[in-house]
């Protein structure tokens, strides 16, 4: 089931990879030994179920929770990441689904906070102008980079938490469900960022409930069920393949229910 | 409406059609009011509670607005101002510190214990009572950092500590008078600024606007950017300036602005500029609003935090100092009674909110202005403190329930 000569023969060097790493809350195994390898120029998805791990793998690697047990070494070197400060500076920068913007601050404020220019004398006019510029590469439609961001709607929150990631130049940038709260052209203009992020040689790493992006952009799938390595597909996967993987049985709620339908409707073609 | 020709790229921030660009004097009026409506109300209530006071109490002894009792004010203003001025940066983390009237009563036993009882240089024994502050607040850090403990229930307890602490090194005698003749309490009773030097320097803040607003001006047009209209600096820093040179004549007419005044205004001054254009000011306002994502964004939590606990009990510790050289004595009153509420309330009047996030350096100038001017008011009643209390206590519960509801507005109209 798995297909590991994909990763082994992935361009670019290895940038980040995780080996046996777990973590546990109290009595609760969120994650066991957990491999991952991310490669520079790549898109990796994760997926997986609800509580299959993937938001808590995103945030060990973000610095906001710390492994219980494992290593996580980056270009080669063994690395602890100790706090979310940790992970930006060695290059790992993460867009995450709670976006984490502070509501009563600005747009720029919240594109450069913890970065700002001159920290002294904070250079506003530079701050602003760079933000124009970032938002206006990513096409994105943000009326004025001076409101307090709490008038902003929720996909020009993912546009500027998006933005924010990118900000730093990072080697790895992590997008916990990037598109869920987005419109249909914003989704497009995401998933073809995410493609813009890939060319510069970046390694991408998104988690998705949506297949039809996942497919899209990804360049690897890697299933995790329950806390567990359950697989790894390429895009050409077919569904039915990467559903038993995500629910872990051939035979699941998502097969019964598509069976169901297809005796409910001997035509499907003309369906309406 | 705009000022970019048609025929120009349009500038960087205005190439959204959706945007209503309020641009000129108008357009910045309109701004204000909408500002005002949606719960934003900056110092609106300080401006409106000013009014009703002075009308109020001159009407009932013309005294009040006398020359000679604005200065008195402003000596007044000055001591628990600095203690307002701590209590706005631990504010804007939405914490709170209940034990700055504490800590200034025991910096003012520290100093007269050390200066008069004990015979240490006057330097000396200031620069200890301020060392017990920064001392203090490094606990208050610690506790809230490393053991998690409330501020609230960390600072109450301390408030109860110190004051202890007051009381067991002013001894039985309870009460020890500085002397008259030194340059401490001549700092905090009758030193005032030569009319000339303080005519001149209300002219600076005008100047000062002009001179940034005209660089930031060309900076933006640089950048593509539009910049406010010159008009609009220009009226600023015109009525700025009147407003100001005439406080600064009325005050003249009397006595005259007070140095120990002048050094509040400094502090604020320099508060003002740490948070409005310092990443350290900016790390506050977002641990403030946000503190997970301040967190992830890499910002030390801990370290502001910190700062913000070492700053609120430093600076009750140097009110506390003027206090005790504003009365010319060190004793087991001093720190005690409305000087807590006071403070707090001071912040909150200002416009700084209890809720973090929100707030300025200045919150705590204009709103001391307005708490000592009650209790000065009040005083020139002849009323007892008894009643003083009471009313203190309406006006500062007044002042929250704006700011609750001033919120709860904001939060309606998206803008946090």
């Amino acid at each position: 089931m798995t297909d590991q000569s994909r990763s082994a023969s992935a361009p670019g060097e290895k940038i980040l990879s995780l080996r046996n790493v777990s973590k546990r809350f109290g009595a609760v195994s969120a994650l066991t030994d957990i491999d991952l390898d991310i490669f520079a120029g790549e898109v990796v998805a994760l997926v997986g179920d609800n509580g299959a791990g993937k938001s808590t793998l995103i945030k060990i690697l973000a610095g906001v929770y710390q492994p219980t047990a494992g290593t996580i070494e980056f270009n080669g070197r063994e690395v602890a990441l100790d706090d979310p400060g940790a992970a930006l500076g060695i290059g790992i920068a993460t867009v995450f689904q709670d976006l984490a913007l502070c509501e009563n601050l600005d747009v720029v404020a919240n594109l450069f906070l913890g970065h700002e220019l001159s920290p002294l004398r904070l250079d506003e006019v530079q701050m602003e102008v760079r933000a124009w510029t970032l938002l206006k590469e990513l096409a994105a439609r943000i009326p004025s980079v001076r409101e307090p961001v709490a008038s902003l709607s929720g996909g020009q929150r993912q546009t500027v938490a998006i933005a924010r990631s990118l900000l730093l130049n990072p080697k790895i940038i992590m997008l916990d469900e990037p598109t869920a709260a987005l419109g249909v052209a914003q989704t497009a203009e995401v998933l073809n960022l995410i493609e813009r992020v890939r060319e510069r040689g970046l390694g991408v790493v998104i988690i998705s409930h949506n297949m039809e992006d996942v497919r899209a952009v990804a360049d690897r799938i890697v299933v995790l069920r329950l806390g567990r390595n359950n697989g790894v597909f390429t895009p050409e996967a077919s569904n039915q393949e990467l559903v038993a993987a995500i629910t872990g049985a051939t035979e699941n709620a998502v097969s019964r229910r598509q069976e169901r339908k297809t005796a409910e409707t001997p035509h499907p073609e003309q369906h309406p | 409406m705009s000022e970019n020709d048609s025929s120009q790229m349009p500038a960087l921030d205005r190439s959204d059609a959706r945007v209503r660009n309020d641009d000129g004097l108008s357009g910045a009026v309109r701004a204000f009011i909408d500002r005002v409506r949606a719960g934003d109300l900056g110092m609106l209530p300080v401006v409106v509670g000013l009014v009703l006071i002075s009308v109020v109490f001159s009407a009932l002894n013309p005294i009040f607005l006398a020359p000679n009792n604005l200065v008195n004010l402003l000596f007044d203003c000055a001591t628990v101002g600095i203690i307002s001025l701590g209590i706005v940066c631990v504010l804007l983390l939405g914490e709170i510190d209940l034990s700055v009237g504490s800590m200034s009563g025991f910096a003012s036993a520290v100093v007269g214990v050390l200066w008069v009882n004990m015979g240490w240089p006057v330097a000396g024994a200031i620069a200890v009572a301020i060392l017990a502050g920064v001392l203090v607040g490094a606990i208050y850090a610690f506790l809230f950092n490393r053991l998690g403990m409330p501020s609230f229930i960390a600072s109450l307890s301390g408030l109860l500590a110190i004051l202890g602490m007051q009381l067991y090194i002013l001894g039985p005698t309870g009460s020890i008078n500085l002397p008259y003749a030194s340059p401490l309490v001549s700092f905090g009773q009758t030193m005032i600024m030569p009319a000339w030097l303080s005519q001149s320097l209300a002219l600076v803040p005008g100047v000062v606007l002009i001179l940034t607003g005209l660089s930031t001006m060309r900076r933006r047009r640089q950048a593509n950017l539009t910049a406010q209209p010159m008009t609009n600096l220009v009226v600023k820093a015109v009525v700025l300036t009147a407003l100001l040179e005439f406080a600064v004549y009325y005050l003249n007419q009397g006595r005259g602005v007070p140095w120990m005044f002048g050094f509040f205004v400094l502090l604020v001054v320099l508060l003002n500029y740490a948070l409005t254009r310092t990443k350290w000011g900016r790390s506050m306002f977002a641990v403030g609003g946000n503190r997970e994502a301040a967190r992830r964004s890499g910002i030390n939590v801990r370290r502001i935090y910190t700062s913000a606990f070492l700053l609120c009990s430093t600076l009750s510790a140097i009110g506390g100092v003027l206090s005790a050289s504003r009365l010319a004595s060190s004793s087991q009153q001093a720190g005690t009674g409305d000087i807590n509420l006071n403070a707090i309330a001071a912040a909150v009047i200002g416009g700084t909110s209890l809720f973090g996030g929100r707030g300025s350096a200045y919150s705590a100038l204009l709103g001391i202005i307005v708490i000592q001017a009650i209790s000065n008011g009040l005083t020139l009643l002849n009323l007892s403190s008894s009643l003083r209390y009471m009313i203190t206590g309406g006006v500062l519960a007044i002042a929250v329930i704006v700011d609750s509801l001033a919120r709860r507005s904001r939060v309606s109209h998206g803008r946090a």
